[in-house]
């Protein structure tokens, strides 16, 4: 473990100054827990500076089916100064789409095939996209974790 | 009772056919064959090849994957072989039962003859359903259910559901 | 020329409780590729989640896994109260991290039986499942289960440890301190273990930090990363415990870190005990509603850290639950140990990462097609290992871990 690991505050407004001080979301209530709005196009950099510059742990990623549009959720460890960074980018519905940072972080390979197939986020570039957990032959766009925000039927 | 029936009350092979399982019931069975409990003294051997199984022992929920594949094995079997559902996942499916991944209940397709309900149920209670379905078997009561023709509830047929120890 | 063959592991075992596939591509006796097909277990939890109330969804997520029962609920609650600003008396603490660290020593005896049956030792495969019992034992007194033990709810726990039940605890860890310096000596010290796993599945603390591995599998590289220490939660900041650590990322470092593991979670256990004896104080806060908001919970499973996401919207249910076991992150790593090995030391690798598929809802499968004229079926691949193993004796003399015959 460092000497004088940064207090959580501060290692966040670090990492803010680092991603062009994309806006803190008003979850992001003690220092352990910091939620960041990322532009989708943004993400390959931003993830590079977590890995890179704060030698960040991939823990995860979520997708959420929300009224306003897919939202993934990307996690941060950090471990040396116990905080949770999130990045959160929200897409339109109808472009569920975005780069793969599987070959950058290989932590990520399967998290992304799982949101493709229960969520059907596309994730261009990766390099092994295929079926992870359901069966090979589970039917096309039928994304299970899909809640379908005003569909009627 | 016939030989192949006969064969069935003793120095008994079983497997473990486990599918989609939390791995508690899965444990429970292997701890049934450590000094604690030890399944070996009554003649029981767990096989690693379900063409040597006498006696299936089965967990889980068997989703869609898992259901396809346990069919193609419940194929291999010699008959007569029994089944018996272990813990609450083959009785009723629990909390899994609205999942998207769940076709049907595991006794749709494969002829259960006891369950042994629990979340798990305890070694105890695994070995008390074997030596009651021996016992079942040695005195007429209970007929291997993938013995009968019609494949469904016969009144001979006991699918009793175990104390729990 | 070298044949190809492609040996299926899966997807009904006998040597790993739970139905996957992973295939090993061999040429000669030289794994090349691994593939590995998941599915098997997977049930849907995080989408039964959004139909089931915050307390319901404990005991949901508790299935997730029968070994690390406990685990789950514990970042579940955790993200709960993390969404839901929502505080746990320090009793509960104490006591949320004497059952966590019960689970750890249950899981880790658990591991090291199989560990032992895999290479042929069935001897230590009976031991520690012995003494596992008088740890499932504890677990029942406590908490009225030996698995399962519903103990987590948000805000708290759901029953208290009983004063006169802390002594039986307490001498019962110490009864147990013998027997895992049993076992420590019986694997650190015998050559022929050494021999079936030193040098065997390295994996480099380059690899373990890329593809973000977790637990034992990521300390026994030397990635210094433990959830308890890093992220306090539960009582881990209230106690004193050492975090272990090896280098080599081998087989044997990896059962090296799970042995010495227990000692430490005996450490914290009687930590723990003692304040529970000293102090009083409710279990319990009672909440009422969680707050809209989001929430994380993370916890140090006996294979790693557990993470666990919860949205709420001020309802009585999860909107999202993201569920992230530790095989999900430390499965993946055997891309890099396997292809290199034997076919006799794969199943050793594979399990050398004490992988719960039912928590990675996933199963390691191999793909369809065969090719090649031999075919090696699960029961042949156990037989290679135990052979391997007698062979090791013959030419070495050596006669393998000393325990007393049970």
């Amino acid at each position: 473990m460092k000497e004088n690991p940064m207090g959580n505050n501060d290692i966040i407004t670090a990492i803010r100054a680092q991603l062009g001080e994309p806006t803190l979301n008003p979850e992001s209530k003690s220092g352990r827990r910091a939620y960041l709005d990322i532009p989708a196009e943004r993400l390959e950099q931003s993830s590079r500076v977590m890995l890179d510059e704060f030698g960040a742990r991939f823990q995860i990623a979520t997708a959420v089916d929300t009224a306003a549009g897919y939202e993934v959720l990307y996690h941060w460890a950090l471990d040396e100064n116990d905080c949770v960074v999130t990045f959160k980018i929200l897409l339109e519905h109808s472009t569920p789409e975005l780069d793969s940072i599987a070959l950058m972080c290989p932590a990520a390979e399967w998290i992304e095939r799982e949101m493709w197939e229960l969520m059907g986020i596309q994730f261009n570039g990766h390099p092994d996209m295929r079926h992870l957990l359901l069966a090979d032959d589970w039917p096309e766009g039928n994304y299970p974790m899909r809640k379908n925000h005003g569909a009627t039927s | 009772m016939n030989g192949a029936i006969n064969a069935l009350t003793r120095s008994l092979n079983v497997f473990h056919l486990g599918g989609s399982a939390c791995n508690n019931c899965d444990i429970e069975i292997l701890d049934a064959l450590t000094p604690r409990y030890d399944l070996e003294r009554f003649g029981i051997t767990l096989v690693g090849s379900i063409r040597h199984a006498d006696v299936l022992l089965v967990s889980g929920i068997f989703n869609r994957k898992a259901a396809i594949r346990a069919q193609e094995l419940l194929a291999q079997v010699p008959k007569p072989y029994l089944v018996l559902g272990i813990g609450g996942c083959p009785c009723t499916g629990l909390m899994f039962r609205d999942s998207y991944n769940w076709d049907r209940p595991p006794s749709d397709y494969m002829q259960i003859d006891a369950f042994v309900p629990g979340c798990p149920p305890k070694p105890e209670a695994i070995i008390s359903a074997v030596v009651k379905v021996v016992e079942g078997l040695r005195s007429g009561a209970l007929v291997p259910r993938c013995l009968q023709e019609s494949g469904g509830m016969v009144e001979k047929a006991a699918t009793e559901v175990a104390d729990t120890a | 020329m070298s044949k190809r063959t492609i040996i299926p592991i899966g997807p009904y075992h006998a040597l790993q409780e739970e139905p996957e596939f992973f295939k090993l591509h061999v040429e000669d006796e030289t794994v090349v590729h691994l593939d590995i097909e998941l599915g098997y277990n997977h049930r849907g939890i995080e989408k039964l989640s959004e139909s089931k109330t915050f307390e319901e969804t404990i005991f949901l997520v508790e299935r997730i896994c029968g070994i690390c029962s406990t685990s789950h609920p514990l970042a579940c609650v955790q993200a709960v109260e993390d969404a839901g600003n929502i505080k746990v008396p320090e009793r509960a603490l104490f006591i949320r991290s004497a059952i966590g660290e019960l689970e750890r020593i249950h899981s880790h005896l658990l591991w090291l039986g199989l560990a032992g049956h895999f290479i042929g030792f069935n001897t230590i495969w009976m031991w520690a499942w012995r003494f596992r019992e008088d740890v499932l034992n504890i677990l029942e007194l406590l908490t009225g289960n030996r698995n399962h033990y519903g103990m987590m709810k948000p805000g708290g726990v759901r029953r208290d440890i009983n004063k006169t039940d802390i002594p039986v605890v307490e001498k019962l860890l110490d009864d147990l301190q013998d027997p895992i310096k049993m076992f420590r000596d019986a694997v650190i010290q015998d050559p022929l273990i050494h021999a079936r796993t030193k040098d065997v599945g390295i994996l480099t603390l380059e690899k373990a930090i890329a593809y973000g591995a977790l637990g034992p599998t990521a300390r026994a590289s030397g990635y210094d990363i433990d959830v308890r220490r890093d992220h306090p939660h539960a009582a881990y900041s209230m106690v004193d415990f050492d975090v272990i650590t090896c280098e080599k990322g081998d087989v044997f470092d990896k059962a090296v870190v799970r042995i010495l593991e227990m000692f430490e979670s005996i450490r914290i256990i009687q930590q723990c005990l003692k304040q529970l004896e000293k102090f009083g104080g409710p279990i319990d806060s009672n909440p009422r509603f969680v707050a809209a908001g989001e929430g994380i919970g993370q916890y140090e499973a006996p294979r790693g850290e557990v993470f666990h996401y919860v949205r709420s919207d001020g309802s009585n249910r999860p909107i999202r639950h993201k569920v992230r076991a530790p095989s999900f992150m430390n499965v993946p790593t055997n891309r890099e140990t396997v292809p290199g090995s034997t076919v006799a030391d794969a199943t050793i690798i594979l399990a050398a990462v004490d992988p719960c598929y039912c928590c990675t809802e996933r199963m390691a499968v191999a793909v369809d097609s065969i090719c090649g004229d031999r075919l090696l079926d699960s029961r042949d691949l156990i037989r290679l290992s135990c052979e391997k193993t007698d062979r090791l004796m013959a030419e070495t003399g050596l006669s393998g871990p000393s325990l007393p015959n049970y």
